[in-house]
This record gives structure tokens, C-alpha cells and sequence, in this order.
């Protein structure tokens, strides 16, 4: 019998876990499940396993165990107090080689960014970066299902299905929000297991002086459950004035597509898609945007999207609910007078109000 | 003296690439070629600090033989020397095989004059997938520093460099010791106007290539297909989600277009989360 292990890094900054910790348990516990078949058949025995790396950090491994893990390995050492690429690889590696997991996932943040390289690379294995899909399947030739990882190339042209055949782990980046949220589980079953750390600090050949924190208002789109959008359409970088009065009035934020980041009309925060950020509010509103695949591909998953645009053909209505097909300077002034409308009412009628337009 | 090495990649300008809708490939004709544009910010602040400090940047690149014109548009931004590894065994190459023959390429350079910073852009355009620095890297054990914005200081007596790196979360001030690799964002530096004398030495420049037959010797195993782990499955479009319904406000007007749109997000329980608290 063999143990086929599935694990997540669970990626944690100031004793705080990064979300798409939970979103890659959730997938590597939907990956297990697609193999149990056929692991059960052949009498193996199959994990889903979370390492986490940090300092004080218990905490975060009960969580990950609240999230799906049957099974948590900790390293505990004031040398993972904060992120370093050296300690941090050098760890995951030679843990890997310990336990020798199947499959690998990694959260494509920066920080995960800077580290699956590392890692896949000192254990000479295949990465494949920012997976949109990622299945346990059959392939021709191979004994046991494959994890296929499925992601956009060609600046979201394309969609590439790769695998790794031969090397393990299998690893893939996957980036927040592309995958949902598994459920929280208050009693779970898994253990914690403490492992020795042999890294020390002269292993980091370097260290962070300072850390600035933004001044000011940060933006996560990331995490937002309104993004009001703009793209070219818009004309000029002023018509985010327009934008942001919109997202302000929905309680949201300001999103953009690549070329008003390339034309240096809003910062790259603010960016959705492929080279951005992949989100999934509750409500998406595209306006002026034409929807190159780069950008769908970074907004599709999102619950609700309302689309914008003068050209009736325009490819971002094919993953809309609901298209405008208008000049989204006609069309914004009359949601914002909608909704205040709507708002005036809603308050006058003490809450109880129904309708949405005025 | 300074030595610095930028890896560059040339790419297609990926915001000009088009799928042919009949045949579901990728239209390449016409696409201009271009320097991965964050490899060019990494080269012009490699090619800053040598003009600051005196010495000389090295620029390396893998890939077909045209890639000879990037090497030559880094020669017109100011580096002194370019290295083209190319041969047709490196085709197919993954990003671990790319590492592996960057890794080789930079460590043999570095052997026989020494380098202080090793430079890479933060990802390229193509690929987007930000692995080949933190590989070389390992493969070379140097200390890496990603997503680099700034370079505060840059003492080779002392042999260390301290760098601004911008995360999602905040900005992080680090101390390395030298040598180190870097990958840089846009934001390291400004790319400057090619001097002239740079720009007509670029003209005639002719890049040193090496080749599997030498001056290195690579392992047939570790690079091109067989160096890969990873393999391309299969290729497709992704499947077209199920298009919603269009309202045009030529035909209803503006005022009725909102109102059915926002009736439908209501419909679906949108507009009673999103605005939950006002209600």
C-alpha cells in the first residue's frame, strides 16, 4: 500500500492565512476524490495534506484543518517569521523529498509566485503556472490518472492543458479566486504534525530591513464584491472619474483592463485579467471594456456581470448576463440617478421598498 | 567595476495576437517582435548603475537565431556584450530546461569575470509565468530578490545591495548580500533614448552564439524536449460561456436599458446583497 498525498501550501503573512490557502484545499480535495477509485482499487491510500511554514502559527494549522486538510505539517522557527525566498524553498524542498507528494499546488500571489519556481526547480520537476482547471485524468500510457493543469497562454489566447508525466510532485500555481471557497468544517478530524526545521538563519543571505506599508487606501480588487470597470472605451484616463462614482455608489471598486495600465491611465492594482488580477465579486460591471480573452479569462467566474459597450459585437457580452449595448456615458449617469432614486426611496419607506428602478 | 548580467527575451507583442476563428490558431503574421518589455526595465537599470559606477553589462539570451535582434537593441540601449545560446536541441525547452541552460550559460560567464547582479525581468509577456529567474537562482545558489522596484544601494566593497521589492501587501526594504539575482518591474527604471554612438555600434554588433557544439558543453538530457518535465496536452479556445441577453438603447433608450438591467440583477439577487446595507 502506498500513501498518494495531495498537498496545499498554505501561505500566511502576520500569523493571517492568505485565502487561496483554503481555495487550493478545496482543490486538492476535490483532485483526491477524483483518484479514490482508483487508489482503493489498487489498495493505496489517498491525502489531502496542508504545509504551512511561520512562527507562532498553530492557529493557522487548526484553521487549514477547519478547511479540508486531513493532515498538517508545521514548521515552527523564527527563521519563517516572515517570507524569505532561500529558508522558505529550501524547507518546502526538502520536505517534499520526505513525504513525496503527487500533487503540489501553490497560491500564484507574489509571494507563492516567488517560491513555486524555487521549489519545483532545486526538485527538478514541472510547474505549471496560474491553472484555471485542474483535473485528475486518464492518459494514455500512464498507470494512474495525471493531474491535467489547464491555463491561458499566449496572453490568454489560448488555453493550454500540460502535464507532467514522469517527475513529481505534479506542481501548478493557481491564483486567488479562481476557484471557490471549500466549506469550514468547526470539528474536524485531521491532526497537526509538528516537523523538526533544520533551516537557520544563515541559510537566508538576506534580510528585510523595513517594510513600507501603503499609505492611504490600499486596493484589493481581489476580494471585492463590486468591481466597477473600465476599459479603452473610455476615451480618456478622466473617465474614471465616472467609473469611481459608480463604484462608490455600489460599494465597490475600481477595476481596469490592460491597455489603460499600459497607457498609464490607472495603476496596475487596478487591473483584471490574465498579466492582473483574477476576481470573482458578486457583481462585475465591464463598461467600455471589449473583452479580449486576456480579460475574461480574469472575470468570468464572477456571479453577476452587467457589460457596457457601443459595438453590439463586442466579445465581453458572450460572458455577460446582462448586455448594454450603449455609450457608457449615457449609461453610468442613469444608474447612478437609478440607484439614488432607488436609495431615496428604500430610505423613505423605511427599508421595505421592492422596486430597484425609479 | 561593475559587472551586471541581464537575461532578455524577445517576444511577440502578445497584446497584438489574434486567433484565427476558423481554425483556431494563432495568427503570427504581422505580430511584431519585441523585447520582453520588463526585461528592457531591468536592462536599462543594469545599464544605469554601470554609467553611475563604471564597468560593463553583459547581456544573454536563449532562443532562435533571429533573437540576434534583441541582443543587438541591448547593445543600442548600452550594454557592451551579448551572448546568444541557440541551437535547435534547446527548442521546446520548458521553463526547468530554460533555467538549465541560462543557469550554465551565466555560471561559465560568471567563472571567468566575475558578476555582481544578475538581472531578469519580472516575467515575460508570452508565458507570464515568472519561473525562470527564481531557477537560475537555485541552480546557481544565489540570494534572489523578486519583483524589485528600486535599487537603494549598490556597494561592491562591501559586497552588498539593498533593493526596494513591491508585494501585494506592502513594500518590502532588503539587504543582500552580492552576488544576487534580481527580477525588476516596469518600475526600476526609465528606458533612455540610445546614445549615438551606442546606436551605431548596435548596428554592426554580432552577438557571440553558442551552441551545443560549444564553447559549453550541456547535457543532451536537462535541455529542450527532454529536458522539459512538462508537456503540452492539448491546445484549445476555452469554451464559450451561455451569452446573456443584450439590450441596446437605441432601441429601448437609456433610461429603460438601466432599469432592465438592474431588474435582472435583482432577479438573480444581486442588487440585494451588493446594496444589502441600504435596504
Amino acid at each position: 500500500m502506498t500513501t498518494r498525498r495531495f498537498w496545499a501550501f498554505i501561505e500566511q503573512e502576520e500569523g493571517h492565512a492568505h485565502p487561496v490557502s483554503w481555495e487550493l484545499l478545496g482543490v486538492v480535495r476535490r483532485l483526491a476524490l477524483q483518484v479514490r477509485e482508483e487508489a482503493e482499487a489498487a489498495g493505496d491510500e489517498v491525502v489531502v495534506e496542508g504545509v504551512l511554514l511561520g512562527h507562532d502559527v498553530e492557529h493557522i494549522a487548526q484553521e487549514a484543518l477547519c478547511y479540508g486538510a486531513d493532515r498538517v505539517y508545521l514548521f515552527d522557527s523564527p527563521v519563517f517569521e516572515y517570507y524569505r525566498n532561500r529558508p522558505y524553498y529550501k524547507m518546502l524542498a526538502e520536505a517534499a523529498q520526505k513525504y513525496e507528494p503527487e500533487v503540489f499546488l501553490i497560491g500564484a500571489t507574489t509571494l507563492g509566485r516567488d517560491l513555486a519556481g524555487a521549489i519545483a526547480t532545486s526538485l527538478r520537476t514541472g510547474l505549471t503556472a496560474d491553472c484555471t482547471k485542474l483535473e485528475m485524468g486518464e492518459v494514455k500510457g500512464a498507470k494512474q490518472k495525471l493531474l491535467l493543469a489547464t491555463r491561458p497562454a499566449f496572453g490568454g489566447n489560448i488555453m493550454a492543458t500540460i502535464l507532467c508525466r514522469k517527475h513529481r510532485p505534479q506542481m501548478s500555481s493557481v491564483r486567488p479566486r479562481v476557484f471557490p471557497m471549500p466549506e469550514y468544517n468547526p470539528h474536524p478530524q485531521g491532526e497537526v504534525v509538528r516537523e523538526p526545521v533544520g533551516i537557520t538563519e544563515a541559510d537566508a543571505l538576506a534580510r528585510v530591513l523595513e517594510f513600507v506599508r501603503p499609505e492611504g487606501e490600499s486596493v484589493n480588487i481581489e476580494y471585492a464584491d463590486v468591481i466597477v470597470s473600465g476599459g479603452r472605451g473610455l476615451g480618456t484616463p478622466e473617465g474614471f472619474g465616472l467609473i469611481k462614482q459608480l463604484s462608490d455608489a455600489l460599494g465597490g471598486v475600481v477595476g481596469a483592463s490592460r491597455p489603460c495600465i499600459d497607457a498609464g491611465w490607472i495603476g496596475y492594482a487596478h487591473q483584471v485579467g490574465q498579466s492582473g488580477k483574477t476576481v470573482r465579486p458578486k457583481l462585475y460591471i465591464a463598461a467600455g471594456i471589449s473583452g479580449a480573452l486576456q480579460h475574461k479569462v480574469g472575470m468570468q467566474n464572477s456571479d453577476f456581470i452587467i457589460a457596457i459597450n457601443t459595438d453590439p459585437d463586442a466579445p465581453i457580452f458572450d460572458v455577460a448576463d446582462v448586455g448594454i449595448v450603449g455609450d457608457l456615458y449615457e449609461v453610468i449617469p442613469a444608474m447612478l440617478e437609478q440607484l439614488e432614486a432607488w436609495r431615496g426611496k428604500a430610505r423613505g419607506s423605511g427599508g421595505g421598498h421592492q422596486e430597484v428602478s425609479a | 567595476m561593475f559587472h551586471a548580467l541581464v537575461a532578455v527575451k524577445q517576444v511577440p507583442d502578445t497584446t497584438n495576437i489574434r486567433i484565427d476563428p476558423e481554425t483556431g490558431n494563432l495568427v503570427r503574421e504581422g505580430v511584431p517582435a519585441i523585447m520582453n518589455p520588463y526585461d528592457a526595465h531591468a536592462l536599462a537599470e543594469a545599464i544605469r548603475w554601470k554609467r553611475q559606477l563604471g564597468g560593463k553589462v553583459t547581456v544573454v539570451s536563449m532562443g532562435p537565431p533571429n533573437f540576434i535582434v534583441t541582443i543587438r537593441e541591448a547593445v543600442e540601449m548600452g550594454a557592451d556584450r551579448g551572448v546568444l545560446v541557440s541551437d535547435r536541441k534547446f527548442a521546446g525547452a520548458d521553463t526547468l530546461a530554460t533555467s538549465y541552460v541560462l543557469a550554465e550559460t551565466i555560471q561559465a560567464i560568471h567563472e571567468k569575470d566575475p558578476i555582481d547582479v544578475v538581472f531578469f525581468g519580472k516575467q515575460a509577456i508570452d508565458g507570464d509565468t515568472a519561473q525562470v529567474g527564481p531557477g537560475v537562482a537555485v541552480r546557481m545558489d544565489l540570494p534572489i530578490v523578486t519583483y524589485v522596484v528600486k535599487i537603494r544601494e549598490l556597494d561592491l566593497e562591501q559586497r552588498r545591495i539593498v533593493v526596494e521589492r513591491k508585494t501585494e501587501r506592502w513594500t518590502e526594504v532588503i539587504e543582500s548580500q552580492l552576488p544576487v539575482l534580481l527580477t525588476c518591474d516596469k518600475e526600476i527604471a526609465e528606458i533612455p533614448f540610445a546614445p549615438l554612438p551606442d546606436l551605431i555600434r548596435s548596428l554592426r554588433y554580432d552577438p557571440e552564439m553558442w551552441t551545443m557544439s560549444g564553447p559549453l558543453e550541456f547535457d543532451k538530457g536537462q535541455v529542450g524536449v527532454r529536458g522539459s518535465p512538462t508537456i503540452v496536452f492539448k491546445m484549445g479556445t476555452p469554451p464559450l460561456p451561455e451569452a446573456g441577453e443584450k439590450i441596446n438603447t437605441r432601441e429601448v433608450g437609456v433610461a429603460e436599458a438601466v432599469k432592465q438591467t438592474f431588474a435582472k440583477a435583482d432577479a438573480a439577487g444581486i442588487l440585494d446583497t451588493v446594496l444589502g446595507g441600504a435596504r
